[in-house]
């Protein structure tokens, strides 16, 4: 199953520009709804008037090639690592979602652009990400739907309460689940049975809603956080620093200090 | 002076959530950031802006008394033992504090919580906070509200 293309085997009774059609409906429902977004909770705004104020407030101007080393310092270390997440499961298993995310629909675009005619000769490594991809995804949502969601684990909310906040979330993990059992279906050569076409049809939902709720889900999120690092990191290269004080250059050792503790005392 | 949150920083890890003496600050249940349900019970203790690992809380001082383009902010570093405030006043004046976070050993007189007993459902229904009334140094418990009782709309 997992070297197998799942879109060559649908090319037999779909054509593939439906599925390329597709590809690039969801994408363009992205654009919108991030737009909308946008427009709607005024984030870009926001941004350049908070940018306006760091400029006051600076204590040093920072050269062209400086921001340029923040900004792929901030990519290194805060985007690609998830790092304002600290050490600790949520960042494992965010780290866990979110490249399996982005292996999951680099494959998904590949197959289906490249390789989805059903005589075309799929190298293996493409399904493999595409099935890894999916199966880290599930991974990591489900650790965090079940155990790491802060409503479960410091609002001590039951993990079946769902809420508007869980749409992204549980979109991703639907898209991904059905995908994945839709293609081990389709790999045991039902014969034309029922099974693998529900697992497709749920598949094509669950993309709809998670592309298509960008709106009202926290889709936009993986392109606000990476701008809110960058910034946060200008504000401190820059000594504006959201006007919070500079480092204690106190000694090593100044007080005795505490352990943080993790948020679940409730 | 409530607080408000920052939600491009807030990454909804719950920190100020568990340490609100007041319970007033919770996840949003459409954006999953934290926000201050009900800032006219805040204490203005700065015990979530001290707890927020990312900065995202700050204190918004009253219109009518604290003037406007003021900040009071707290950075704490754990590794270093330190708490350090920035106040900036509205004509520019900047003054930098930095103090010892606590001189007193944890475990003695700070609770080790993640060593507590687990608490029951019963007792997180319950209006009573950790440590009550025990810890108020009473006798009796605390007097408490029927949620029925409470204006429609105030709570969920």
């Amino acid at each position: 199953m997992i070297t197998n293309n799942p879109f060559s085997i649908l090319a037999e009774t779909i054509p593939a520009i439906a599925m390329q059609t597709f590809v690039i409906v969801m994408g363009l429902l992205v654009v919108l709804g991030t737009l909308i977004d946008i427009i709607h909770k005024k984030n870009v705004k926001y941004f350049f008037e908070n940018a306006k104020k760091a400029k006051k407030s600076a204590k040093k101007t920072l050269t062209t090639g400086e921001k340029t080393a923040v900004v792929i310092k901030t990519i290194a270390h805060d985007i690609a690592t998830t790092s304002e997440l600290g050490a600790g499961k949520r960042r494992v298993a965010h780290l866990l979602g979110m490249y399996g995310t982005i292996l999951f629909w680099i494959g998904s675009v590949i197959m289906i652009f490249c390789y989805s005619i059903p005589s075309s000769d799929t190298p293996s490594v493409w399904p493999i990400i595409w099935h890894v991809g999916a199966i880290m995804t599930v991974l990591g949502g489900a650790w965090f739907w079940f155990f790491l969601r802060v409503d479960v684990y410091s609002e001590a909310h039951p993990w079946y309460r769902i809420v508007k906040a869980d749409l992204f979330v549980l979109a991703l993990l639907a898209s991904s689940s059905f995908g994945l059992i839709w293609s081990f279906l389709q790999s045991l050569n039902l014969n034309n049975r029922w099974d693998d076409k529900l697992f497709l049809i749920l598949f094509i939902i669950s993309n709809l809603v998670l592309f298509g709720g960008i709106y009202w889900s926290k889709f936009a999120h993986m392109f606000y956080k990476p701008g809110a690092a960058i910034q946060k990191n200008l504000a401190e290269a820059d000594g504006s620093r959201d006007n919070l004080p500079p480092p204690a250059d106190a000694p090593e050792q100044y007080g005795l200090g505490i352990n943080r503790e993790a948020p679940k005392h409730y | 002076m409530p607080t408000f949150v920052y939600m491009t920083r807030c990454d909804g890890c719950g920190h100020c959530v568990d340490i609100c003496p007041s319970d007033i600050m919770h996840i949003d249940e459409t954006i999953r950031r934290a926000k201050n349900i009900e800032p006219n019970f805040c204490w203005e203790c700065y015990a979530c802006v001290k707890a927020c690992p990312n900065h995202a809380i700050d204190v918004r001082g009253y219109a009518d008394f604290s003037p406007m383009g003021h900040s009071v902010r707290v950075r704490r570093e754990e590794e270093k033992g330190t708490i350090s405030w920035k106040i900036k006043f509205r004509n520019g004046t900047e003054k930098d504090f930095v103090s010892p976070i606590t001189t007193k050993p944890w475990g003695k007189f700070i609770p080790k919580l993640s060593e507590a007993d687990k608490p029951n459902q019963e007792e997180i229904n319950s209006q009573i906070l950790y440590s009550e009334p025990n810890g108020l140094n009473t006798k009796k418990d605390l007097p408490t509200i029927s949620k029925d009782s409470f204006k429609k709309g105030v709570y969920y």
